[in-house]
């Protein structure tokens, strides 16, 4: 009998009908999308959109927003993201964020990353701590950098190596999920080519959102792309089709800069 | 061309450059197409030296849309349907060039037979097979300027009326080489001129294609009818 290969990837985040409000506004409508295992799904559309709110709805930076409030399921296999009784301290080490501007602490570059294992209990011992932050460096791309450095303050870093200490201090602490919004967007070209290949790299052990202005950019490191259009999912599917015969007039009226 | 506009309007206008460039080129390869049929059909010198020397400012059109359409890509980045356009504009450019070339064949054959000075030349049809491949190709242009998918697959199924006329065209000079030797020298001309005269008509259908392509984002998902024979041919 003839073995059938399933090369659908499984699904690591399933949203269902998220709407988010700011007060009484509404910036995000009844979104649902399937979110793919350890593959890159990139969020586009003009600013004000609700990219960034939905993309804050999967690790509950929302509730750090006293006017927001979020309706609907999302559910990371059987972690239920908006259930009252998920700790979103717990939630975020799981699905770690790199934001627009690199925010190290003003700590060293060693201090940087060994925070998270060290306020999450994950390291037994010192050397153990080592190997963890060695470890994290090294999948962010940064080890041979720093490696004899580690005790130098992480700000006198370049913005580029700060984005990947940032990126590194995500994955210390064992995540399945990386949240990236606009990483790129204060880096250099050259900074932002590093980020972009290390991305494609993580995308074999983390799944990666990631919201971006430069569609460039999507269409480089992403495998799928949705588009956000005025809090509404316009479009979602597979890159290589938003970007080449996309099925919505909008999303090919954007990504053709005919509307922004 | 699409209503909505970019909001860079220069990138709009780089559009429209290679559109009214891709035009021009199409209404040049017509016009040696037909310079080329005419100058076969009443054996004028002046008409078919035109042609010759008219060659030239196709292949000038068609670096000139090379260039625009690799600057368009190179600082536009189009995506989509810009994308399929800018590539369309490069694919159809070298097609209209391929068929001015084929134009020019025609003129330096008709050339050489009008210095073998025979009488009575087989293949009148030859002429229809001209008249039906320049609609073809006029068809094309117009397809493609109104971005019309199903004129475009129309010209892509009518391929065949030409393949048919070659066919028997080819029959009826190979009969004509055997009945009269002094015929085989402007008959081996003649096949050649019917010859190009066919694969321009392959052209005209590979714009069409590429219309569809434009429009519809896929080539047309039927396989294209062909009746030409003469490979199978022998004489008689």
């Amino acid at each position: 009998m003839d073995t059938v290969v399933d090369m659908a990837k499984a699904i690591k985040i399933q949203a269902k009908d998220v709407n988010v409000f700011y007060g009484e506004k509404q910036a995000l409508n009844n979104v649902s999308i399937d979110i793919e295992d350890r593959s890159v799904t990139a969020f586009i559309g003009p600013s004000g959109c609700g990219k960034s709110t939905f993309l804050r709805c999967f690790n509950r930076m929302n509730d750090v927003i006293p006017s927001c409030r979020v309706e609907g399921s999302i559910m990371m296999g059987d972690v239920d993201v908006n259930n009252p009784q998920t700790d979103p301290v717990l939630l975020r080490a799981r699905i770690g964020m790199v934001f627009q501007k690199p925010n190290p602490f003003p700590k060293t570059i060693f201090e940087n990353v060994a925070y998270g294992p060290r306020i999450h209990g994950l390291a037994q011992s010192k050397a153990e701590l080592d190997d963890m932050v060695e470890d994290s460096l090294k999948k962010a791309g940064l080890w041979g950098e720093v490696a004899d450095r580690l005790a130098d303050q992480a700000t006198g870093l370049s913005g580029g190596q700060q984005q990947r200490l940032c990126i590194a201090r995500a994955i210390a602490v064992g995540p399945d999920v990386l949240l990236m919004d606009e990483p790129c967007s204060a880096l250099d070209p050259i900074a932002t080519s590093v980020i972009e290949e290390l991305i494609s790299e993580l995308q074999q052990r983390f799944t990666i959102l990631i919201v971006t202005h430069s569609m460039q950019q999507a269409a480089r490191v992403s495998q799928k792309t949705a588009y956000f259009h005025l809090g509404t999912l316009v479009e979602y599917g597979d890159t290589k089709d938003v970007f080449t015969l996309p099925k919505n007039e909008q999303t090919e009226a954007y990504i053709s800069g005919k509307i922004g | 061309m699409d209503t909505q506009k970019h909001i860079s309007s220069a990138f709009d206008q780089d559009l429209t450059t290679l559109n009214d460039a891709l035009q021009k080129l199409g209404d040049l390869a017509c016009q040696q197409l037909e310079g080329a049929m005419e100058g076969l059909a009443m054996q004028n010198q002046a008409n078919l030296d035109e042609v010759i020397k008219g060659d030239a400012a196709l292949d000038a059109l068609e670096a000139e849309i090379n260039e625009k359409a690799i600057e368009v890509i190179a600082i536009r980045s189009p995506r989509a349907k810009d994308l399929r356009y800018v590539l369309v504009a490069l694919k159809v450019a070298t097609i209209l060039e391929r068929m001015g070339d084929y134009a020019r064949n025609i003129a330096n054959r008709t050339k050489v037979i009008m210095t073998a000075g025979n009488e009575n030349i087989p293949g009148v049809n030859i002429g229809r097979m001209g008249q039906v491949t320049q609609e073809m190709v006029r068809d094309a242009m117009t397809s493609y300027q109104n971005r019309d998918a199903e004129m475009a697959l129309a010209v892509w199924r009518r391929d065949i009326e030409v393949d048919h006329m070659h066919t028997a065209f080819h029959k009826e000079v190979l009969a004509s080489m055997s009945r009269n030797p002094n015929m085989v020298g402007t008959g081996a001309h003649l096949l050649f001129i019917a010859k190009n005269i066919e694969r321009i008509g392959d052209y005209a259908t590979g714009i069409a294609e590429q219309v569809h392509f434009l429009v519809e984002g896929a080539m047309p998902d039927e396989d294209r009818p062909k009746a030409d024979k003469t490979s199978k041919v022998v004489g008689t």
